[in-house]
């Protein structure tokens, strides 16, 4: 009962339906690009070279006449996969350094945990691609990895700032006095009550992904080619945007697209979830 | 305050300490030796071995670090690998590139972001805060790299109302140089104006429901006046704060959007000598970069505490 009208009131968010939806496309374009694609992106077609938006070719063809429509759904799927990981990677890692770090507030565990939070924070994901690229090259498996360490200390400073002001709460000390030890308590007690937040947090961060995984490819940086990635494409469609500017604008649409439904869908789960400002609503 | 600025003046080294630590032991890990690198396969081993001597790279480890760090608290970057020059004399001709850059987009992301926010709160709920904040909402969700190839294609390609890239140099007259950075300047702005005035929208509104809110309004002043008197001040503080975050966005981001215009920046020299293994040069600038976001939070957390008595005392 409580289900349904959870997912009543989840769709009375216009923020969260539209988001929901825009991301929804694109997380079904990713996987239906496993099994069927409109062309093989691999195959060169140089005859139907530089085509714009036609029948056969929704969204045209590029400079080495493969269907740019069937590149954006295999692109979908690399800036999917590596927003994705890089979140699984910054939550993994975060959200357990965040609890720490509440959990032993104030002594040197969180002093020595929050400083280092603050060194990585000096380290955009940027600069991370780029030292790890000069020594290990680059690949789609760099890109998840820089985003994914720039994600570690989003998640522990939200992590550890919500879980902050639980442990003082009575329940935190009946479970306490029930003789439950530090660390049972923030799994059993804490990340409960803060994982509506990361959610949200973890949508925010989805879309960021999107973004730098873009502009990382986009330098070279990223997923390698013949992979086809949003950013590779834009950086091909560069020196041809003034003749085929549809190379650029279907690329850059479905970037933009994707990142705002993930952020429409975050700003609605966010009123969703948080019930202060669900009160002051209605 | 002093007690605050020693404090935090003490993390400020060892945060660039740890810093250049980190990247110099990740560079370390690169496979293969640069002097026979750049030698190439046939050459003499004594030859080799007087590069590597040449190069500094003969001595330990720690020894290397040290030189490294002691070497660039004066200035003295190394050389390059590659083009066998020191590099501060690289650094130094790119730096005045992308730190004018850099700077160009914060005064206009700020510049936008002010009036937006201010406009945006004062109207909330109504229909211009509603048609600002869902264009901050698609500001924040366009690359800007791509949002600049787009400027290129309106205003140089179709529009020539300026160069497509490249940079003349500031030899060639200031005004030349700006004009050259402007385009780039506007594209990574906008995105950062994006938050910055939704920043500034949400840090006014927190304070319009504050107490001294209140007593200004029942002292007799309109709702405006209390905004721009008593509200505005005390709203600057977060958005003081996300601005100093910017700086380090707006220096990275630049070595993308330099990409894009053929700017001579750091970014150019960085991937430059990524492709040429010229990991001394790279190693520097990136130690360059993380101290410029290091050296700048540090300046913001002053600031900060200058104006907010609470945070010295706090900690």
């Amino acid at each position: 009962m409580e289900r349904t009208s959870a997912i009543v009131t989840a769709l009375r968010s216009r923020n969260f339906v539209i988001g929901g939806a825009l991301s929804l496309i694109f997380v079904f374009l990713a996987l239906l690009s496993f099994i069927w694609t409109p062309y093989d992106v691999t195959t060169l077609d140089i005859a139907h070279k530089l085509q714009r938006p036609n029948l056969s070719h929704w969204f045209g063809t590029d400079h080495f006449g493969r269907d740019i429509f069937s590149m954006i759904m295999v692109g979908a799927r690399t800036s999917i996969a590596v927003a994705l990981l890089a979140v699984g990677m910054g939550m993994g890692l975060g959200i357990p350094l965040g609890l720490a770090a509440a959990a032993s507030q104030g002594r040197w565990l969180d002093e020595f945990i929050m400083r280092g939070n603050d060194l990585i924070f000096a380290f955009p994901s940027l600069v991370i691609a780029i030292l790890i690229t000069a020594v290990f090259g680059a690949s789609a498996v760099n890109a998840i990895v820089a985003i994914g360490i720039f994600n570690i200390p989003v998640f522990a400073r939200v992590t550890r700032g919500a879980a902050l002001s639980l442990w003082s709460r009575e329940f935190i000390l009946a479970a306490r006095v029930a003789g439950k030890n530090t660390a049972r308590i923030s799994l059993e007690h804490i990340l409960p009550n803060v994982a509506n937040l990361l959610i949200v947090q973890g949508t925010i961060q989805f879309s960021l992904g999107i973004l730098a995984e873009a502009g990382l490819s986009y330098v070279g940086l990223g997923a390698q080619p013949p992979t086809p990635s949003w950013g590779r494409m834009l950086a091909d469609a560069q020196t041809m945007v003034s003749f085929a500017p549809h190379l650029a604008l279907i690329p850059g649409m479905a970037i933009i697209l994707t990142v705002l439904g993930l952020n429409l869908m975050g700003d609605g789960l966010r009123d969703l979830l948080d019930p202060r400002i669900r009160n002051a609503r209605s | 305050m002093l007690r605050y600025t020693l404090k935090r003046a003490l993390s400020l080294i060892i945060s660039l300490a740890v810093a250049s630590l980190v990247i110099f032991f990740v560079i370390e890990v690169a496979p293969g030796d640069p002097a026979s690198y750049m030698l190439g396969i046939n050459a003499q081993p004594d030859t080799i071995a007087a590069l590597r001597t040449e190069l500094g790279l003969d001595v330990s480890k720690t020894q290397r670090y040290l030189n490294w760090v002691g070497g660039m608290l004066h200035g003295d970057f190394g050389t390059s690998y590659t083009y066998r020059t020191p590099i501060s004399e690289m650094v130094a001709d790119r730096m005045w590139v992308s730190l004018p850059l850099a700077a160009f987009a914060l005064v206009l992301s700020t510049v936008i972001a002010f009036p937006a926010g201010i406009y945006a709160a004062s109207r909330r709920g109504k229909a211009g805060d509603v048609v600002l904040m869902g264009a901050t909402q698609l500001g924040v969700a366009i690359p800007n790299f791509w949002f600049a190839m787009m400027m290129v294609l309106i205003f140089a390609i179709n529009l020539r109302w300026f160069s497509a890239g490249g940079f003349p140099g500031w030899d060639e007259g200031f005004w030349l140089g700006i004009k050259s950075l402007t385009l780039p300047a506007i594209s990574l702005a906008l995105p950062q104006a994006a938050i910055l005035a939704r920043v500034m929208r949400s840090s006014l509104l927190d304070m319009l429901g504050e107490d001294f809110m209140r007593s200004a309004r029942a002292k007799g002043l309109s709702r405006r006046q209390a905004l721009w008197r008593h509200a505005l001040r005390n709203a600057l503080i977060p958005v003081l704060t996300i601005i100093g975050l910017q700086f380090s966005f707006l220096l990275a981001g630049g070595i993308i959007i330099e990409q894009v215009f053929f700017l001579p920046g750091l970014g150019r020299l960085v991937f430059q000598s990524i492709s040429q293994r010229d990991l001394i040069v790279v190693e520097s600038v990136v130690m360059l970069l993380v101290f410029s976001v290091i050296v700048v939070n540090f300046a913001v957390d002053l600031a900060y505490a200058a104006v907010d008595p609470r945070l010295r005392s706090r900690s």
